[in-house]
């Protein structure tokens, strides 16, 4: 096969680029820039090299709230991804049900971030809050504001509620691409509902599984006007996670430096774990 | 291995069915012998895959009843009939090697694992699947696919009924012929009783003892080939089986006195009609003589297909075909005689006796 070697093709790619460029490429440089220098105002710059990458992993402001970071998206992960696909394995597979149960599903996906954060700050007030007047009726002693636990508990609550469904939809619409030839055969091959499930359903979830979590992953481990509006980070700093935390030293204390090196690790770490990810889930498919 | 009763089974996917028309099964009421070997055989759409759905238990029939040896199975699930089922397109476990593809109706069944070896390399054996054993299923071929999907139908040995619901759709033509020489080995040794649905005649006359056609959720003939070919009891056996169709003609009967437009000849014997029904007269184009008696046709065109000739000719206005020897031509003033002996009379499609 000869095929003619035409580089001018490569010119249509240009518009793409430029648009790229300007909307991703250029606004990450600036936080490169302020990552590398120090500025004493009067729009003086110096050039500091790694110094704020090393202050801010160093630091242990930093460390704690990668933790909380950490500890807050393994946590939704853990209990969206399961609990999303259990739901969409319960839900009806046709009919006006279906249709009003992803209807359902899909309401809590529709609200803004910063009006979840302020529903739940309002339904979970321990006195007048529907959820934190029944918990404490019940006998718990619950207080967002100003127990570590509550609020952390409201958080993942909050979460779980508002994401979980991303998960179902997602699920459902694997599920749903399964032909019924699939479970035909596994009835005729005496199948138990736990091996459909583990031979059948799982690896045909297996992309949109991967997706989710995915989506998930970058959009948890990114969260910051849900937790910013329900408990502004507090009490104390327990609830500060990552984004908090930057916005705090970028805005708060114009710490432009730090604030930058900070971007830029958070940046590189999101995008880390997500290739891992990847690679691992895709790990020993054809093609 | 079993005896397969199907008693008055009628099926429709319509809740509240009301009229014939709303039932995929209108009737139907046979008995698969055991140890038969037989090709289910019908259009599109006339209720194949709904039959061995009911059969293996995949589907709850809405009326009739099913018996297996004498033991009515009607309300069990598949797991409690023993039945293997292949589908038309490949069902493989993606994420198993073809070994435990093979293995995994045994196991779930609890049989024990050298048992499960010794049956799964039989079965990967005569299926010549050894080589791709230990592969994942995910991305083989669909011919291979296909072959793993036949291989967990076989690989149980104590079966009461293997069906096959088109297994070769997607299998090239060349192995398609081995598979199926497979399949009768398989059923001379084991002898399961077998039902095996197609579209395909030839298929079907190879494979079975017994072909059953199905015409509109019906069963409108049960025969070996031999009688399919030379009675149809149903205008639509005549033209399915055989090629080209039998032909078919709207006939004015008499006694014994047949009528097609202005010409008139003797049958056999007297059809036994009940008044007021359409009667059309069936003749196979393999008995029909062309000479310069008889009844005066118009030919249209001579088709050469290899080992015979097919001509297309008219008589009265109505499309006939005629099948001649090679070498034969058609005379300058074509007529026609039917063998007496082979016509057959239709009432409302059904074929009807002669009386003497
Ligand atoms: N799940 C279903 N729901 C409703 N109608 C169905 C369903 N399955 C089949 N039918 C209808 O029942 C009739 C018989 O279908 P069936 O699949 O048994 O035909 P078939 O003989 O197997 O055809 P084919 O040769 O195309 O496989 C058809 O009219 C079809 O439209
Ligand atoms: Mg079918």
């Amino acid at each position: 096969m000869n095929k003619t070697q035409n580089n001018k093709a490569w010119f249509l790619v240009l518009p793409v680029l430029a648009i790229v460029s300007l909307n991703a490429i250029v606004p990450l440089m600036t936080v490169v820039n302020y990552s590398v220098q120090e500025t004493f105002g009067n729009n003086l710059f110096f050039f500091e090299g790694v110094r704020w990458f090393r202050e801010v992993l160093d630091s242990e402001r930093f460390q704690d709230s990668l933790l909380r970071q950490f500890s807050f998206t393994g946590i939704i992960l853990a209990i969206e991804i399961p609990l999303g696909v259990a739901i969409a394995l319960s839900m009806p597979k046709k009919g006006i049900w279906a249709s009003v149960c992803l209807v359902l599903m899909s309401l809590p996906l529709l609200i803004p971030w910063n009006v979840v954060g302020a529903m739940w700050n309002i339904f979970a007030l321990p006195d007048i809050g529907l959820l934190g007047y029944t918990l404490n009726a019940m006998g718990f002693d619950y207080n967002f504001t100003r127990q570590a636990i509550s609020a952390w508990f409201t958080v993942i609550l909050m979460d779980v509620w508002h994401w979980t469904s991303l998960v179902v939809l997602l699920a459902y619409a694997g599920l749903r691409s399964i032909d019924d030839s699939y479970y035909q055969a596994a009835r005729i091959d005496g199948a138990s509902k736990w091996a459909v499930f583990l031979y059948i359903q799982l690896p045909k979830l297996k992309h949109v599984l991967t997706l989710a979590f995915l989506l998930r992953f970058i959009d948890s481990f990114m969260i910051y006007t849900e937790p910013f509006v329900l408990t502004g980070g507090g009490p104390g700093n327990t609830t500060t996670f990552l984004s908090i935390d930057l916005v705090k030293s970028a805005l708060g204390e114009f710490n432009l430096g730090a604030a930058g090196a900070m971007s830029l690790i958070y940046f590189l770490m999101t995008l880390l774990v997500c290739w891992l990810f990847y690679t691992l889930a895709m790990r020993g498919e054809e093609r | 291995m079993a005896r397969i009763d199907l008693q008055h089974l009628k099926h429709s996917y319509i809740e509240n069915p009301m009229v014939e028309d709303d039932y995929a099964l209108k009737e139907v009421h046979y008995t698969w012998e055991d140890g038969g070997a037989y090709a289910l055989l019908g259009p599109s759409g006339c209720g194949k895959t709904t039959l061995l759905n009911i059969i293996s238990g995949l589907l709850r029939v809405s009326e009739g009843k099913i018996l297996f040896d004498g033991k009515d199975v009607t309300a069990l699930q598949p797991e409690g009939r023993n039945i293997a089922q292949v589908f038309q397109f490949p069902v493989v476990y993606d994420t198993m090697s073809v070994h435990d593809n093979l293995a995994f109706p045994l196991r779930n069944r609890g049989v024990d694992e050298d048992e499960v070896k010794r049956r799964v390399s039989e079965t990967l054996d005569m299926l010549d699947l050894t080589k791709w054993s230990e592969k994942k299923a995910r991305g083989l071929t669909a011919d291979v696919k296909q072959k793993i999907s036949l291989g967990r139908g076989m690989v149980r040995s104590d079966v009461n009924a293997i069906l096959f619901d088109e297994p070769l759709t997607v299998i090239d033509p060349h192995l398609k012929w081995q598979l199926r020489s497979q399949l009768k080995l398989l059923h001379k040794q084991f002898g399961h009783t077998m039902v095996y649905v197609t579209h395909d005649q030839t298929e079907a006359l190879t494979f079975a003892d017994k072909v059953v056609v199905m015409y509109e959720g019906e069963i409108v003939q049960i025969g070996t080939p031999e009688e399919l070919f030379e009675r149809p009891s149903h205008t639509f056996v005549g033209y399915f089986i055989g090629s080209p169709g039998m032909n078919v003609l709207p006939v004015n009967i008499e006694g014994r006195t047949a009528r097609i437009g202005g010409t008139e000849f003797e049958l056999a014997g007297t059809p036994e009609l009940k008044p007021g029904v359409r009667t059309d007269l069936g003749i196979r184009p393999e008995f029909i003589v062309l000479g310069e008696k008889g009844i005066p046709v118009s030919v249209q065109k001579v088709e050469d297909v290899g080992h015979h000739k097919i001509v297309r000719a008219a008589i009265e206005g109505q499309d006939i075909s005629i099948v001649i020897g090679e070498s034969a031509s058609v005379p300058a003033d074509p007529h026609v005689v039917f063998d007496r002996e082979r016509v057959s009379i239709y009432a409302d499609d059904w074929r009807v006796e002669m009386g003497g």
